[in-house]
């Protein structure tokens, strides 16, 4: 039964991309838009598909404390590719299946929008990048993961240099030379590594290396495995992040929202509480150097975002920032701490999608990049502005957002190790987003329009008339804005879905 | 020293063999050297199987002919006409090839051939 | 065991008689094909002995696992006076990858374009083929030092003969330089032989084995190791004996270079296995000699060197020819761990590089027959022109990288674990680098093959028909289907690796 479960859910994505690539080959495009309502309509039938599979079947099993598992084959002796769903993979598959609805129907507004070309190939390659999340989020052990890992940024490849100019491929060196540099050369060493001295890859609650590893391989280790996770963003292998944003923004709002920063933070928090122990580190303190590491990262992501005047690249810094949020949950190594870190991960996910929803609309439809240009923009997209502020607040952290969540869990985690010094990073970081996204805010309300200058060095008359985005656009930014506040009502719900990942943590310590 | 002498010879052989090899310019001298080359090792498995006192392998009536202790080993011998066929082989192949670079490039010399080459390669760009 | 020597071993049927029939059918096979004469009778016949040989190497292969080495004497003669041949998991293994790859390559396409040869010709070139084949098959089944060497000469022979066959005349030139070479790389193997023999008055291998070990001191068993080595080092392309591979990939035409390069170096790499672990054994090899002194840095060169030259290239198959040179040297790194993990890793790579390189080869053969160039920029396009082709190349390529879900990255898996069990993680470091290297070279191509647009004045062209596209996809689909199932591979290369430490005792 479980076996049929996790098939069925990797399955709908995987087939999507099929059905996408063959319809998008067999029907005609419009030759304005270059939509396809036929394929446009298999998008969003395997992603309500797959919400409806992770969402309505898998959930409750998850909830109810069984672990649904399925071991395909094995791959390499005593190395099988194998599936097991414990909260965390429950947490962020939801997460995953969850946005790509709103994203698809975005996607499909923007893309229609600015009039974008190989639109079959940019659906395909998302609804397999949506495949490759799913398979890391239900990974059981480390090889499982790391396969889909790297499919994950192949699938992605084609996105990010989507436009075929001399920038985006640059971009997209940039972000394949830094994703597979890191996961080869740190990552998968750090994997056969593991291997080697425990014998299995398998994740295990209370972690597999307690026993089989001195505290200074420990330390080495988790170096490895950090900085080998290119995709949680880990100064100095950030780079890729920021340059990324070349991409159409659907492709932003996925890579810094839904499937890659997600599966990259996804993956250290796992590794963490799965291959370590929480325990493990606490006694060995392995991790503490991670946590200064995590917090230079904040810290100083925060301060660059303050200097970008593109939105995009505001956001993009604000991105690399917040993943350090959940690497400081994970390194703290306390209950609260990885708690906190796995709330944020669906709490920023929401506040984040918003946000670059936002980023895009105003692209499209009021042809706007930079923030200083955004005078007065309230006045022609209210919705899209208000929708904005209440992203930046769950961003912030600030109630009833459901940011606010998140960032307690993490201080009371710093509290909890003793540490409040991290107590301090966490405010000063918040201080530091109110300064980079509330004069967005502030601007786009309390400032009268002003004419500009475009990138193409046209000039504008000040825009005065409302004029929303597309309905297609707008939607889905208002929806996710709505959710950034409901995550903060059903807050406790989240915890509640992860709480056993950190309870089997401690349980793992008492029974011997 | 005189029943290191085989040795010495197929030492010798061998050198120059090979030294004509990369020496020489001309691919059938190349060849040439090949041959040296492998007819040096024939020399070298040939001497290894006379035994010492002994006579050649051709048994008559069961018995050893007078005045020797034994039979030198035939097996060498037998290894050696494969090797024989071999080198034969090489050598025709080896030649047939250079009647075919010279229809192609008009020369032997390797050192002609190679600028040919290389005009053509930097030529092409 | 005493390799039989007073056992008198009859035999009855045709399954008796498999370990030699390997070799037989494709020699007895190639005279045939030289009578026939007409191509349409020719190529369906060689093709036929192809998979003939492939059936009776699986058969082989799993008796091999089943029951244990099989042991077949020529003619009823008992070793060490006869020459034996010895079917063990490893050769078994070496004998399935060769007549897999020929299986496959030898139906490619209608058979004979690509190559400059009119249809009065065909026959001998299928000859050849079958030749090679044979005398691969042959250094892979016998267990006689001596007869190795003769197999060694019919394939390297043939093979001068079929990269004669390339369109350009600078395939003449790589012929005869990759001839004269290969003569003092074989005559070098000679020699060693030759030392043996005259220290131990056998030529069977597990005799001498046996023989050998008493004498392992003497200077002439130590020269006759270095000629061994040094003779099949030229044969197996380890740097820096490797000079004569790029030209000799390059300029033979696709198709023989596909069969090649999945093959020749494999069936080497197999002989130097024996040789250091069949023969001399671990102890000497490793502990007194202390070889990986030697082989290791060679090895990371040829990783390093093989990779980085072939990022510069313009020609892919000159690419792809220093990709194999880096792939050997995966090959050997394995070796020279001298632990079950990096022999596994070695023996698993002579599989997964045969259909990577096989399957990569085939996909330029594919362009070749549509664009009759092979340089990387007249690929520019391609990506939506032959789409089918152009993912088989994805594919081949990011197994090279060694991604998970291809074999590229089963073989490096081992060959880490090996280097990390050696206690040299400096090394396994170095072997997830090299395969970066790989991604620069990969992703260039990709780049003109999907981003760049066809220039205005080229032909247009359309996909190769199924006769190319399923051989082609038929290696790749294997380089991907045992990247996934590695554990029907592995299990063997284990085995193989157990048999190899334990030889010698």
């Amino acid at each position: 039964m479980s076996a049929w479960l996790i098939g069925a859910a990797l399955v709908v994505p995987a087939l999507g991309a099929a059905l996408v690539a063959l319809v998008g080959w067999l029907t005609p495009e419009d030759p304005k838009t270059g939509g396809n309502n036929a394929r446009e309509a298999v998008t969003v039938l395997a992603s309500v598909l797959t919400f409806g599979l992770v969402g309505g079947q898998i959930l409750p099993v998850v909830w109810s404390g069984r672990r649904p598992s399925w071991t395909v084959f094995e791959v390499i002796p005593n190395v099988p590719l194998a599936f097991e769903i414990e909260p965390l993979g429950m947490l962020f598959a939801l997460v995953a299946s969850a946005l790509w609805i709103p994203t698809s129907l975005y996607a499909f507004g923007y893309m229609r929008g600015h009039h974008e070309k190989n639109q079959t190939r940019f659906f395909v390659c998302f609804a397999a990048a949506i495949f490759a999340a799913l398979g890391i989020a239900f990974s059981a052990n480390l090889f499982t993961l790391f396969l889909f890992y790297e499919l994950l940024t192949f699938s992605t490849y084609p996105l990010v240099t989507h436009e075929g100019t001399e920038k985006a491929m640059k971009a997209g060196r940039v972000y394949l030379g830094i994703l597979v540099f890191t996961s080869v050369t740190f990552l998968l060493f750090a994997v056969i590594w593991t291997y080697q001295l425990t014998g299995t890859t398998d994740f295990t609650p209370g972690g597999i290396l307690a026993g089989s590893v001195s505290p200074g391989q420990a330390t080495l280790l988790l170096a490895l495995f950090s900085f080998g996770t290119g995709k949680a963003a880990l100064m100095p292998f950030h780079r890729w992040l920021p340059n990324a944003m070349v991409a159409p923004t659907p492709v932003s709002a996925l890579l810094h929202a839904v499937a890659v920063v997600k599966a990259g933070v996804f993956t250290v928090l796992k590794i963490v509480v799965y291959v370590f122990g929480l325990d493990f580190l606490t006694t060995t303190g392995a991790s503490q150097w991670l946590c200064w590491v995590a917090a230079f990262t904040l810290l100083s992501s925060s301060v660059i975002a303050l200097t970008k005047d593109n939105l995009k690249a505001r956001l993009a810094y604000s991105t690399v920032s917040q993943l350090s949020y959940i690497v400081l949950g994970a390194a703290l190594a306390t209950s609260a701490g990885a708690l906190g870190g796995g709330l944020h991960i669906a709490m920023h996910a929401m506040g984040k999608i918003t946000l670059f929803f936002c980023a895009g609309s105003i692209i499209v439809f009021a042809h706007k990049t930079k923030v200083s240009e955004m005078d007065g923009l309230g006045r022609r997209m209210p919705l899209t502005m208000a929708a904005f502020f209440l992203g930046s607040m769950s961003i912030i952290g600030l109630p009833p957002m459901g940011g606010s969540w998140s960032k307690w869990y993490l201080a009371l985690g710093a509290a909890d190790a003793g540490q409040p010094i991290f107590v301090g990073v966490l405010m000063v970081s918040s201080l530091l987003s109110i300064g980079y996204l509330m004069p967005v805010v502030g601007r786009a309300f309390f400032l009268p329009p002003k004419p500009w200058t475009d990138d193409h060095g046209h000039h504008h008359a000040a825009q005065t008339e409302r004029r929303e985005g597309d309905w297609l656009c707008t939607g889905p930014l208002c929806l996710t804005a709505a959710g950034c506040a409901l995550l903060f009502f059903y807050g406790s719900g989240v915890r509640d879905l992860l709480l056993p990942m950190v309870e089997v943590a401690q349980l793992a310590e008492v029974l011997p | 020293m005189t029943a290191l002498s085989m040795y010495w010879m197929a030492i010798v052989l061998m050198m120059v063999g090979l030294y004509t090899v990369i020496a020489r310019d001309n691919l059938v001298k190349k060849i040439m050297g090949l041959n040296l080359f492998q007819v040096s090792v024939i020399m070298l498995y040939v001497s290894m199987g006379k035994v010492a006192g002994g006579t050649a392998p051709i048994l008559d009536h069961g018995a050893l002919p007078e005045g020797f202790v034994a039979f030198s080993n035939p097996l060498p011998h037998v290894l050696m006409l494969t090797a024989i066929v071999v080198g034969v082989a090489t050598t025709a192949l080896g030649l047939a090839i250079v009647v075919r670079i010279k229809e192609a490039y008009g020369t032997v010399e390797e050192d002609e051939i190679v600028a040919m080459d290389n005009a053509l390669h930097s030529g092409e760009g | 065991m005493a390799g039989g020597a007073e056992i008198e071993v009859v035999h009855r049927t045709l399954s008796d008689h498999l370990p030699v029939l390997a070799v037989v059918l494709p020699l007895v096979a190639a005279p045939v094909c030289v009578l026939l004469r007409k191509p349409a009778l020719v190529r369906p016949f060689a093709i036929m002995v192809a998979w003939a040989t492939l059936g009776i190497s699986v058969s082989l292969l799993s008796t091999a696992l089943g029951s244990g080495p099989i042991d077949y004497h020529v003619g009823g003669w008992a070793p060490p006076v006869g020459i034996a041949y010895r079917i063990d998991v490893v050769n078994a293994w070496v004998l399935v990858i060769v007549t897999a790859i020929a299986s496959v390559t030898f139906p490619f396409g209608e058979g004979h374009e690509n190559l400059d040869l009119d249809p009065s010709r065909v026959h001998l070139y299928y000859a050849t083929l079958l030749l090679c084949l044979c005398g691969l098959l042959g250094m892979a089944a016998t267990g006689d030092a001596f007869n190795i060497f003769v197999f060694l000469e019919v394939s390297s022979l043939s093979s001068y003969a079929l990269i004669a066959l390339g369109h350009k005349r600078q395939a003449l030139r790589a012929a005869y330089s990759y001839l004269v070479m290969g003569t003092i790389g074989g005559t070098f193997f000679l020699i060693g032989v030759g030392l043996l023999f005259q220290s131990t008055g056998t030529l069977n291998i597990v005799d001498l084995s046996e023989r050998v070990q008493p004498l392992l001191g003497s200077r002439t068993v130590v020269a006759a190791f270095a000629f061994l080595l040094v003779g099949l080092g030229i044969k197996l392309a380890i740097f820096p004996l490797h000079q004569w591979l790029p030209n000799a990939y390059t300029y033979a035409p696709a198709k023989v270079s596909a069969f090649l390069a999945a093959t020749a170096t494999k069936v080497g790499v197999y002989v130097l296995l024996r040789v250091l672990f069949g023969i001399f054994g671990v102890a000497f090899v490793f502990h007194t000699l202390r070889l990986e002194v030697l082989l290791l840095p060679m090895s990371l060169l040829a990783m390093f060197a093989g990779s980085l030259a072939a990022i510069a290239q313009t020609d892919i198959k000159r690419l792809l020819a220093y990709s194999s040179i880096a792939q050997i040297g995966y090959m050997t790194l394995g070796i020279s761990f001298a632990n079950i993990d990096g022999l596994t890793g070695s023996v698993l790579h002579l599989f997964n590089h045969a259909l990577m390189k096989g399957g990569l080869f085939l996909v330029v053969a594919c362009v070749n027959a549509r664009i009759g160039s092979s340089r990387v920029q007249d690929f520019a396009g391609l990506g939506r022109a032959m789409p089918l082709t152009m993912a088989a190349f994805v594919l081949g390529g990011l197994s090279l990288i060694g991604v998970p879900a291809t074999v590229g990255f089963v073989s490096k898996w081992y060959l880490v674990i090996g280097a990390l069990e050696r206690g040299w993680p400096v090394v396994a470091l170095l072997i997830l680098l090299s395969s970066l290297l790989a991604v620069v070279y990969v992703w260039r191509v990709l780049e003109v093959i999907y981003f760049k647009e066809r220039p205005a004045d080229a032909p247009e062209v359309c996909e190769v028909g199924w006769r190319m596209l399923a051989p082609t996809w038929i290696l790749i689909g294997a380089a991907v289907y045992f990247g996934l199932r590695a554990e029907l591979s592995s299990t063997v290369a284990i085995e193989a690796a157990k048999t190899l430490i334990g030889s010698v005792p």
